[in-house]
Formats: C-alpha cells, structure tokens, sequence
C-alpha cells in the first residue's frame, strides 16, 4: 500500500464507518437473539399450559422482535459488503481462510432465519400450532448458529492459528478444525450469548416494570397487568441466575485474552509497566503520549490476583511493545470499566429482584419497579462498551500479530468513503429514529396491544403480521 | 477422480445469482410498480403478496455476495472497491425499502406516506445500482497486481445507465406478472396493464442492451462469432459473421423471444400465471447471454475464476456443507412458497 495522506484518511474514514455500523448493526442481533428464544419458550408454555396470557405476550412480543429484525437484517447486509467495499485487501489476503466461516453462517442460518421468519410472522392461520411453534425454534435456532459463525470468525481475527502465509502474502489454512475452534471461541461464545440473553431478559422486565409503575400511580389494573406480571418475574429471575454466571464466563473470556493478547489486557488494565504484582487500576486516565496514567485511584497488591494469576508472576505492560504496536488504551480502558460497572448493577438487579419474588412483594416494591425500568437499555450499553473493549483492545492488527489494520484497507479514494460514511450516517438517522419510536410506540402500548384482534376487517391495514389496524388510517388517507 | 472446485463453485455462485436476480427480481418489482397502484389498499395488498418471503429473497444476495467472498476472494477484493458508489446505492436502497415493509404499516397518516414513499424509491434505487453494477461488470475493471487499478466512476457510462433501465424494466415485468398470479379483480386487471408496458419496454431495452453490447465490446461480439472491425461512423466499418460459432448461441435469444412470446400471447389469452413463467425464461435468456459474453472471467477482462479461487482446501470444506444443506434450502423455501401459495384476498385474515 502506497502511504500518502490520502490513503491515511481513507483508512480512518473506513475505520469510522465501520465502528460505526457496526455498532448500529450489533444493537440488534443483541436484541434478537435473546427475544427470539423467549419467543419459543413463550409459545412452547402457551402450547403446554394453554394458559392465553402466554400467547398474549408472544404475540405482542413478537412486533418488536419483526421490526428489530428487520433492522438487524438490513444493517446485516452492509456489514457483509464492506469487508469488500472498504477492506478488500483483508478478504484478498485472508478470505480463503474465513470466507468458509462466513459462507457457512449463510448457509446454516440466514437461510433458516429468514424463511421461517416468514411462518412465524405470517403463517399463524396457514399452519397448525405445532408447526408453527417449530417455525418459532427454528428462527431462534438460526439467530444462534448466527452468532456462532461470526463469533467464530471474530474470534480468529483475535487468536488466529491453524493457518499459513504463502510467498505471495495470502493466508492459507492448513486445520479448519483449529481456526473455527480457535482459543478464544468458546468463552467469547458463550460471553456473547449469555449478553444477548442478558439484554434482552432487561428490556422485558422493563417495558413490564413500566406497565406495573403506570396502573401503580394510577391506581387501577388496565388491562396486560397479569402478563406484565408473568413477563416480569420470567425477566427478573432470567437476570438473577445469568448476570452473575455471566461475570464467571466474562471473567473467563479476560484470562483468554490475558494468555493470548497480552497487549490488550495490558490496554484494558492500564498497565504501562511490565512487572510482578501488578496493582487495579479502578480509574485513571491513560495517556499514550506520556505513556503513563493520569489521576490513577489504584488498589496495589491485588492486580494478579484480579488477573487469576500468582502475585510474583510478571504481567506484562505496555512498554513491552513499541508504540506502534500498543493498543490505543482509553477506550479498551473506559470501556471495559463501564461494561463490569454495568455488569454488576445487572447482578444487583437481579439478586434484589430474587430476594423480592422470593418474598412475594416483587409487584409491590416500586423502587425495584423504577430499577429495573432504567436498567433496561443497560444490556445495550454493556455490548457496545464490550465490542469496543475487543474490537479496539486488538488494534493496530485487524488479524492479532499478523496483519495490521492499515494494510488491510481498499484501494479507495478519500472521497469515496466520505461519500458513504455521510450516506449511511443519513440513511441509518431516519430509519434508526423511525424504529426506535415505532418500537417505543408499542410497548408503552404494553400486551393490551396484542389483545386486539385483526377486525373489523375494514379497518384493517395489512402489510405488517399481527396487525393492529391504526385507528387513523382511513381508506382515502395517503399511503 | 478428483473434483474441479473452481468450476463447481463458478457454477454454484452463477446459480445463487441467478435464482437472487429472478427471486428479489419480483419482490423488487412490486416495489418499482408502487407509484402506479390507484389506491393505498392496492398498495397493502400488494406488499402482501411479498411480505412473507422477502427476506428469504433477498438471503441469496447474502449467498452470492458471502459466497464470492468465500470461493474467490480475489474477485470480491477486486470488484468491490471497483464498484464502491454503486454497491453503496444498492445498500441504501435495500435499507430503505427492508424496513418499509414493517415502518409502512407501523406509522401514521404522514409518516405512512413516507415510508411508503420510502419503499418505491428504496426498490428503484436497489434496481438501478444493480443494473449499474452489472453493466461496470459487463464493460471490465481495471486490474493491477490483483488490485483495483480503476477510477472511482469507471462505472458510470451511458452502457452502464442503459442497462440499469434494462433491468429497471425487468424487474418491473417480473412484479407485473408475479401481481397477476396473486391478486384478483382490479388490482389483477391493472398488473395486466403494467405487464403489456413492461413487457414492451424490455423488448426494447433489451435489445438496445444487446446491440450495445456487442457494438462497444468487440470482445463479446467475436464470442458470439461477430467479429466488428473500423470505425461505425465512416466507410471503414467492417464485420464478419462465424455462423458457426453464432448459430448455435442464437438458441438464448430464441429463449428470450418464446418468453415474451409467452407473456404476450398467454396474457392475452386470460392466463393467471404463464406470464411469470414468460417473464422467468426472458430473465434466464438474458443471464446466458450476458454470461456467453464474459465467461470463464469473474473479473472481466482480468481475472478468470481459476486465477481468482480460493485454495482447494477451503473450497472442498464448503463444497461438502453446501451439498448437504443447500438441498435443504431449496426444500424448505419450496415449502415456504407452498404455504403462501394461491391469490392473495384482500380480506382475509392473512396475517394471523
């Protein structure tokens, strides 16, 4: 690659872009992934005990989960084509060996999500209620094997083995069996997992906590208090058992990193000297021209401890590196501290809501209630801030110790990629905003929305599953 | 007896393009013949004649972009920066017009107006890039030391606009016919109309798109056994015919003028659904056509697919997932298809 300017500010427009919708992308599959298998247990309850609240909480749950979708898609799609449009020479130089991976997460499970998304949304009155209960698993099934595959790429762009470099520069792989199951997989796997399953347990118990909060102050039962009910001890109790197991595998995925990416745990802990008996670092400032922290608050003595290694091992910092090959340490810094500060709310959330059910006031506590409705987009908060830990963490590599970030980009213009990155900032503004208020919209309409059913036909305006007709939609309104 | 992966995967990826083209070809269709329904409940209906398999459409564009990533990453390392602006406006447009599907129905009185809005225009602007896309694949990239080497709007010619209104038309005819096997009374008797325009339109394009080809590309017309020499604006202008060579390739074109056959005169005749099947062979006699032009090339006029394949090893590992379950895809969207079959009442309880 040629190293003038232009190519530098090619490079950082194509970095920006790509943090950027990525992280617009990844707010969804978070979602998805986690709503899509409360969609089956929801539906599988329903089927065993017949119990209507159980269908009426699938079917208002799953508005969302076809409008979240459908943005998880689309901004799906992009990501798929930039690799080429933006980082054409990481799939020239590495797409013979994670092209597989990604080819094989179209094949096992956008295929899956998206026909049977179709049954599942659509298919109510064409199918019996068992295959569509199967439509429901099988969508679920395919948001999981989605992860997977992508987790799996990911995951050997930060512990790459089981490949080669050939003469010409181009990576070959010599064990597919040890790239798709590389080091890091597993516990980022299931770190992932557990996050999407986390954020959306939050998002449930907060759009119930609300409802519960709304007939409190007014002091009547509107209807969709039972299910707000049901769907709010399902939430509550999700988060008790998996916020604090999440901890253990988040805990698991650093030491991972602590054995293979040094430079990243070095970034994340704001180590900058390598040494025994490494303090914890609570706050600071890390500053990469001083090379030093700034305002540090510190507990020494117990940094090795933290790390699960003995207090006279050597853990490295970051003046093991030459400074073109640290990390930029801020982000990997702050953004690791504000995920576990995030965690751990979500620990307490979960134990005070455990204790409370457990104690039969959980309905009656609305200091809880007020908790749990503001930690409802804290599941989003924790992913972005953990994806940024990882994803930053990594640099100046794209693939970690083998290929740099900068040698990894297009051969495109300045221009270009100004031209895009505006187009998607306007293109993802409209269409974000839009979902976020119809997504808001129905649930301050809570499952009282899902009780309606499609008729009067007249009125009805299709184009949607499930519909609710909208009152204001007359047959000579534009549209 | 070992396998030739490369070839394999050129046809593999050839075919996922194919069944995207014709598959979102439609649903892209309904979208572009939006503007011309007469009332906001043809347009519901309309939406829901595709609603439920958009997105499975759509999935094959997944596959033939994830599957040329895969197969031969030196020709998506090399066309995709060729094609940034085009492949940007291709993005958008699927944007715009995937989430108008849920958005649509979800607002209110304006904000419907909008997204609808929003869905014709994401759908035409998702039909010109690709139509611009695929005439900056017809016309070549420039390729050095397996790089991009071209401008950044190489692919912005008057060929590249022309066939963009090709395939504009075609996807429109697609739509046009796909409407008259879904819908009934008027809505069917106005998606009758739009298939004799759109009919009549791809006729013409098509054939100008032909011609132009074989006029500017010198090097398509003597794969057809064309051979064109001089200048075509003076007394210099030449050409020799190899019937040997053309002969038995004017069997696509034949193809190509029984489908229009069939959409015109199965139309006329009061057929629901022989139409589509018209507007389908137009669509494979003119994926053939333009393929007799550049094949064996994934990068045309650089690269061919064995210069561009990813190594064996890689190839075979997906080979084997692929022949396992993509026989299951086809089977289950066979099935999600069979589900939704028959026309579309407007009254009925679709969607529960």
């Amino acid at each position: 690659m040629g190293s003038s300017s232009v190519d530098f500010d090619a490079l950082l427009l194509s970095r920006l872009q790509f943090a950027f919708t990525i992280a617009f992308h990844i707010l969804f599959p978070a979602f998805t992934i986690g709503l899509a298998a409360y969609l089956a247990v929801l539906e599988g309850l329903w089927l065993w005990t017949r119990r209507e609240a159980f269908k009426t909480l699938y079917l208002f749950w799953v508005k969302i989960f076809a409008l979240s979708f459908g943005m998880g898609v689309v901004s799906g799609v992009v990501l798929s084509y930039q690799f080429g449009t933006n980082w054409s020479e990481f799939i020239r130089l590495t797409g013979g060996v994670i092209g597989p991976l990604l080819a094989y997460e179209v094949l096992t499970a956008f295929f899956l999500e998206a026909s049977f998304l179709g049954v599942m949304l659509f298919g109510w009155k064409k199918v019996g209620p068992k295959l569509h209960f199967t439509a429901t698993v099988l969508v679920a099934v395919g948001t999981t094997i989605s992860a997977f595959w992508i987790l799996s790429a990911n995951s050997w762009m930060q512990t790459p083995q089981g490949f080669q470099i050939m003469a010409d520069g181009r990576f070959q792989a010599t064990d597919y069996m040890q790239v798709i199951f590389n080091p890091s997989l597993p516990s980022r796997l299931a770190h992932m997992l557990l996050a999407a399953f986390i954020t959306t347990a939050l998002v449930v118990g907060a759009a119930s906590a609300w409802r519960l909060l709304k007939d409190r102050s007014a002091g009547v039962k509107t209807e969709g208090w039972s299910e707000s009910r049901i769907s709010l001890v399902m939430a509550v109790g999700l988060i008790a058992v998996l916020a604090p197991l999440q901890l253990i595998v988040g805990h698991e995925s650093g030491m991972v990193a602590h054995q293979h990416q040094p430079s990243k745990t070095a970034a994340i802990e704001g180590y900058w000297e390598t040494r025994a008996d490494q303090p914890l670092h609570l706050f600071g400032i890390p500053d990469r021209g001083a090379q030093k922290n700034h305002l540090e608050i510190s507990i020494p003595g117990i940094g090795n401890l933290i790390q699960g290694v003995p207090r006279d091992e050597v853990i490295k910092g970051l003046d093991s590196w030459a400074r073109a090959d640290q990390p930029p340490p801020l982000i990997p810094f702050f953004g690791f501290r504000i995920m576990v500060g995030l965690g751990l709310l979500m620990i307490g959330l979960g134990l005070w809501g455990a204790v409370l059910i457990w104690r039969k006031r959980i309905f009656h506590s609305p200091w809880f209630l007020r908790f749990a409705l503001v930690m409802g987009p804290s599941g989003f908060l924790a992913v972005l801030a953990g994806w940024m830990v990882t994803e930053v963490g990594r640099q100046p590599w794209l693939v970690y110790g083998v290929l740099r970030t900068r040698d990894a980009v297009s051969p495109v213009t300045t221009g270009e990629v100004a031209i895009s990155l505006t187009a998607y900032v306007l293109v993802y503004s409209v269409v974000f905003t839009a979902g976020a208020i119809f997504i808001l919209r129905l649930l301050a309409e809570g499952p009282v929305a899902a009780r309606i059913e499609p008729e009067p036909r007249r009125q009805r305006a299709p184009g949607t599953p499930l519909a609710k007709a909208p009152e204001d939609t007359s047959p000579g309104d534009p549209s | 007896m070992t396998l030739d992966l490369p070839l394999i995967w050129a046809g593999l990826i050839a075919t996922a393009v194919l069944l995207y083209v014709v598959l979102d070809g439609f649903d892209l269709g309904v979208g572009i013949l939006f503007p011309f329904a007469r009332t906001p409940g043809e347009r519901d209906v309309m939406m829901n004649t595709i609603a439920p398999v958009w997105d499975g459409n759509e999935t094959w564009l997944v596959l033939g972009g994830g599957g040329l990533l895969a197969a031969f990453p030196l020709a998506y390392s090399v066309l995709m920066p060729a094609l940034y602006l085009p492949v940007l406006l291709m993005l958008a447009g699927l944007i715009l017009r995937g989430v108008a599907f849920e958005f649509r129905f979800r607002a209110r009185n304006r904000g419907r107006k909008f997204w609808t809005q929003m869905f014709a225009g994401g759908s035409i602007l998702t039909a010109v890039a690709q139509g611009l896309i695929l005439g900056g694949f017809i016309q070549g990239v420039t390729v050095e030391n397996d790089r991009f080497a071209g401008g950044a709007f190489d692919w912005f010619t008057p060929y590249t606009l022309l066939v963009a209104a090709g395939l504009v038309a075609g996807y429109a005819l697609l739509g046009s016919t796909w409407l008259m096997m879904k819908t009934t009374d008027n809505l069917h008797g106005d998606a009758r109309r739009w298939t004799v325009w759109g009919a009549a339109g791809v006729t013409a394009l098509l054939a100008a798109v032909s011609v132009a080809t074989l006029v500017i590309h010198p090097r398509i017309a003597a794969r057809w056994g064309i051979n064109l020499g001089g200048n075509i604006f003076d007394d210099t202008y030449w050409f020799m015919v190899q019937m040997e060579t053309l002969l038995p390739l004017l069997l696509i074109p034949l193809l190509g003028l029984i489908g229009l056959g069939i959409v015109f005169v199965m139309g006329r005749k009061g057929s629901h659904r022989w139409p589509f099947v018209g507007a389908l062979l137009v669509f494979l006699s003119g994926y053939l056509g333009l393929a007799a032009g550049f094949a064996p090339y994934v990068v045309p006029y650089a690269l061919d697919f064995r210069q561009a394949a990813a190594p064996d090893n890689a190839l075979g590992l997906m080979l084997v997932g692929t022949a396992i379950i993509l026989p299951l895809i086809l089977l289950y969207t066979a099935w999600v298809y069979y589900i939704f079959r028959g026309k579309i009442d407007a009254e009925a309880g679709y969607h529960h």
